[in-house]
């Protein structure tokens, strides 16, 4: 049957040029003067969205990365985790319907099966091993008392969420139970990246520059160059300060923080209107 | 039946040398293989001394390679080379039968079984998907009584399997059970007891039922043969007087590794006991809970000392950094050192690995960050194997280790041939930069933990540190391949990968030219694992031409369909294309979730699940 099997091998060439970013190559070019060919080319932009929606949540990063030839690297980190959050991204910046191809089915908000590939009895490392917090140079008498179930360390009394930022490619954590306000997250937030950003208009510093700080401020009440967002349990994404603070903390999952620029080409809260609950 | 009756006395008697058992053959074979039927000693057939002398010269080739192509040679030596193998390795256990296994070597004394394929292990397949060892056990102990050593990687073992070993093969010596699960300690405690001559019982990575059995009481009294116990796997505690009394009485003892049940106490007088050690886990390497507060501790310090031919430590389970001194004696000599279970701090780690200057195989967790590679790189000169696994192992956990520490280590440890890398940021750079100054490289497994996360300081993909490794590591053979990757990271692979036989992909490439690339690239490739990325029916059917070649394919949560599978089915009728889904999936999908096929002699298998799919 293998003739068969290249007559369909055939067939399927042609419709290949759909798939592949690198445009009317012939075969497969092996030569170093070729190497240029084989970056990837800006494709029309239908063409291109048709295959990305079909990537799912990290469609929107790609087309950034091919578009985007500034200083900022592309926000990536959208697809870590939350894909739910990004999936709701991806469907709001593409209107064209999904193609009903074999797309990677599994947009499982959180973490991925079996990823990163460490074996099960590899993880929990962090609860059943002991951090060396003290030492005191007598051992018998402590060694009684540390034998406990280790406690997680910070981890239980806080309220970790992660936020990420337009421009910055790694997200950070934040503890919501430090903050008691609206205000004093804001404030927490505006510090927490200014001092990223700042190395990233330079990408040789070492650390937060003192003169090119640019305080991030403003991000509540939309006057500001940037807004802060939030995921809530639903999935939804929300302008945060719209709820009250505690409500806000039960049900936020992850924080984000946009350029006020492109608030509006977000559709915040889906379809559920009546979830923008006024304070 | 003269033939049985040799085969008889050697095995209740020491076996004769193999020199001795292929004479005995060669007469029985002169005395009933006779052409015109004669029954009286007749001079040998001059075909007959060129297959006694073959045998003989076969005797000596070890490599499994060298003999799979001396056996092509002709039928004379497919037979005498089939005659003479005595260590049967078999990388899929479903590539052959067990019967046509025995049928063809008849003598095999050692036999290394590979079950599953590696991404089971991340829980990507339902459990039960097959590789039972039991009809293995069944046709060799039939076909093959004098087998006396047993390696299996990722198959099912249960205790009846336990058992049949331990009852129908009366020399057997060696168990090694990698990955395998389905059995327990009362399985255990079966096999322990009538293994009169085991000298080698290792349970690696696997997962051990708790029968409630104590299975250590059960080595038979008297002196024992044991030269290696390990079971720092089994997750129930043991009787440790029991170990005590077992370790005293194995005066070959020369590998022990203890489970996390076995405090540092207990540990200290297993050491007095056996000071001969050279590979050494050390349980849990912290005090049990009803330590007294007054008690006086052992001097550990002393103990280590004692243990001068200590080569590899392991261990160290539920460590208390505090005992950490104890070990300082035995550094110079060590060659290998696990610390992969230990959360320990660079500070922690630095007066220990300053003084391993022999230092070769180290395992590490990413706890002691980029300043404690940085101090390995100061010291490891002969560094040959590095793994540095993660203490938070989730995508979006702070990464303690990053490019820097990686460029230290290209940078010190310049013999390195392994290595496997966690972390969350990395750079093309540094990527680039070990590719330069560890050109010995032969297994290279980069894993950057957050998905298509790019070069962290360009923001460029990581094609084209993936790409120096490809180019510069002549030795490659092994490849695993992360972060964010485009089809010319797949088109380098391809031209330059010309050694690799493994390889590695996950939520990388773009289009289906990057699978091409490696499948039309790479003549050497023999095990291909892909998971969530882009490939569709058009490149797996640009792979026809080589699958026989492979070992195995697995592709999940790509772009396949039922279709483009058969399609492979058809044209390639020595495949088994396996389509495997999810548990509970009742029907089959257009799409497929995951992929598995790989070169049999036997068709389809008798033994699959529900939720697999054979095309």
């Amino acid at each position: 049957m293998e003739s068969g099997c290249s007559k369909k091998l055939l067939d399927l060439i042609p419709q290949e040029k759909k798939w592949g970013f690198i445009e009317n190559q012939n075969g497969i070019s092996h030569g170093s003067s070729e190497e240029k060919k084989l970056e990837l080319k800006l494709g029309p932009p239908g063409e291109e969205d048709e295959l990305l929606v079909s990537f799912g949540y990290f469609s929107s990063m790609k087309s950034n990365a091919k578009h985007a030839h500034n200083k900022f690297p592309p926000p990536q980190e959208d697809h870590r985790g939350g894909a739910v959050l990004a999936a709701s991204w991806a469907k709001n910046h593409h209107h064209q319907p999904k193609p009903p191809n074999c797309s990677q089915k599994r947009t499982a908000p959180g973490p991925v099966v079996g990823w990163p590939p460490i074996r099960s009895f590899r993880k929990n490392l962090a609860t059943t091993s002991k951090l060396a917090s003290e030492s005191p140079t007598s051992l018998p008498h402590k060694v009684a008392n540390e034998r406990n179930p280790a406690a997680p360390e910070t981890r239980g009394k806080g309220l970790f969420v992660k936020i990420n930022m337009d421009g910055v490619p790694i997200g950070r954590k934040v503890d919501l139970k430090a903050y008691d306000s609206y205000e004093k997250l804001s404030t927490a937030v505006g510090e927490l990246f200014s001092g990223l950003l700042a190395a990233q208009r330079d990408p040789s510093a070492d650390g937060p520059k003192q003169e090119e700080e640019k305080a991030i401020t403003g991000v509540l009440d939309g006057n500001g160059e940037y807004t802060l967002v939030y995921e809530d349990n639903e999935g939804d994404r929300m302008l945060v300060g719209d709820v009250p603070w505690h409500m806000f903390v039960s049900t936020v999952k992850r924080l984000r923080v946009l350029k006020s620029s492109e608030l509006s080409v977000i559709n915040l809260g889906s379809s559920k209107k009546g979830k923008r609950v006024q304070n | 039946m003269s033939e049985q009756m040799s085969d008889d006395d050697e095995r209740q008697q020491s076996p004769p040398s193999d020199l001795d058992f292929t004479s005995n053959k060669a007469r029985t074979c002169i005395v009933t293989g006779s052409v015109s039927g004669h029954t009286e000693f007749q001079s040998p057939y001059p075909d007959q001394v060129l297959e006694n002398v073959l045998e003989n010269v076969l005797h000596f080739l070890t490599s499994r390679r060298d003999r799979n192509t001396a056996s092509l040679v002709c039928k004379s030596w497919y037979r005498v080379e089939a005659l003479t193998r005595s260590e049967l390795f078999i990388g899929n256990c479903y590539a052959v039968s067990p019967a046509r296994a025995t049928a063809r070597f008849t003598r095999v004394r050692a036999l290394h079984l590979k079950g599953r394929p590696r991404f089971a292990d991340f829980n990507l397949m339902p459990p039960d998907w097959g590789a039972h060892f039991n009809p293995w056990v069944l046709a060799f102990a039939k076909a093959c009584p004098w087998l006396e050593k047993v390696y299996l990687k990722r198959m099912s073992v249960t205790d009846d399997d336990l058992a049949t070993l331990a009852e129908s093969f009366l020399g057997f010596k060696e168990l090694v059970l990698v990955c395998c699960d389905g059995f327990g300690t009362g399985g255990l405690s079966i096999f322990v007891s009538k293994c009169r001559k085991l000298k080698v019982l290792d349970l690696i990575e696997s997962e051990v039922s708790d029968d409630e059995t104590d299975w250590i009481l059960c080595f038979p009294e008297g002196e024992s043969h044991l030269e290696s116990l390990i079971f720092d796997c089994v997750e129930y505690p043991i009787n440790f007087e029991a170990l005590e009394r077992l370790v005293a009485r194995s005066p070959s003892l020369k590998k022990l590794k203890l489970n996390r049940y076995v405090s540092i106490g207990q540990l200290y007088r297993l050491m007095v006991q056996a000071p001969q050690l050279t590979h050494l886990g050390t349980g849990s390497f912290s005090p049990s809970e009803i330590a007294g507060q007054g008690d006086q501790e052992p001097d550990y310090v002393t103990a280590f000392a004692a243990c001068k031919s200590l080569v590899c430590l392991s261990g160290f389970r539920e460590i208390i950094p505090d005992y950490l001194p104890a070990i300082y004696p035995i550094c110079a000599n060590l060659t290998s050192l696990n610390f992969s279970y230990a959360n320990i701090t660079a500070e922690q780690l630095k007066p220990i690995i300053s003084n391993c200057h022999k230092l070769q195989v180290f395992w590490v967790l990413d706890s002691i960050c980029d300043e404690g590679l940085q101090a390995v790189a100061a010291t490891c000169k002969e560094l040959r194997e590095l793994r540095v696994f993660p203490v938070d192992a989730r995508e979006d956990s702070d990464g303690p280790v990053s490019e820097v520490g990686f460029q230290a280590i290209s940078e010190g440890c310049r013999k390195l041939q392994s290595i496997l890398y966690f972390c969350q940021r990395m750079t093309n750079a540094a990527v680039i930069a070990m590719s330069r100054n560890c050109p010995d490289l032969v297994v290279f497994r980069l894993c950057i933990m957050g998905r298509h996360r790019p070069d962290h300081v360009t923001g460029e993909p990581m094609d084209d540190g993936f790409g120096a490794i490809v180019m510069n590591c002549k030795k490659l053979t092994r490849l695993a391949v992360s972060g964010l990757l485009t089809d010319k990271a797949f088109d380098y692979i391809g031209r330059y990968g010309k050694l690799v036989r493994t390889l590695s992909v996950a939520f990388a490439g773009d289009s289906d030219m990057a699978l091409k690339y490696v499948l039309e690239g790479c003549p050497q490739l023999q095990k291909l694992e892909i998971r969530d990325s882009p490939f569709g029916d058009a490149a797996l059917c640009s792979g026809l031409h080589h699958y026989y070649n492979m070992r195995f394919l697995w592709m999940s949560s790509c772009r396949l369909t039922y279709q483009g599978c058969q399609q492979i089915a058809r044209a390639m009728p020595r495949l088994v294309v396996e389509v495997i889904r999810s548990a509970d999936e009742e029907e089959m999908d257009v799409c497929v979730q995951t992929l598995y096929m790989y070169r049999s002699l036997e068709g389809p298998r008798n033994d699959a699940p529900k939720f697999v799919t054979i095309l």
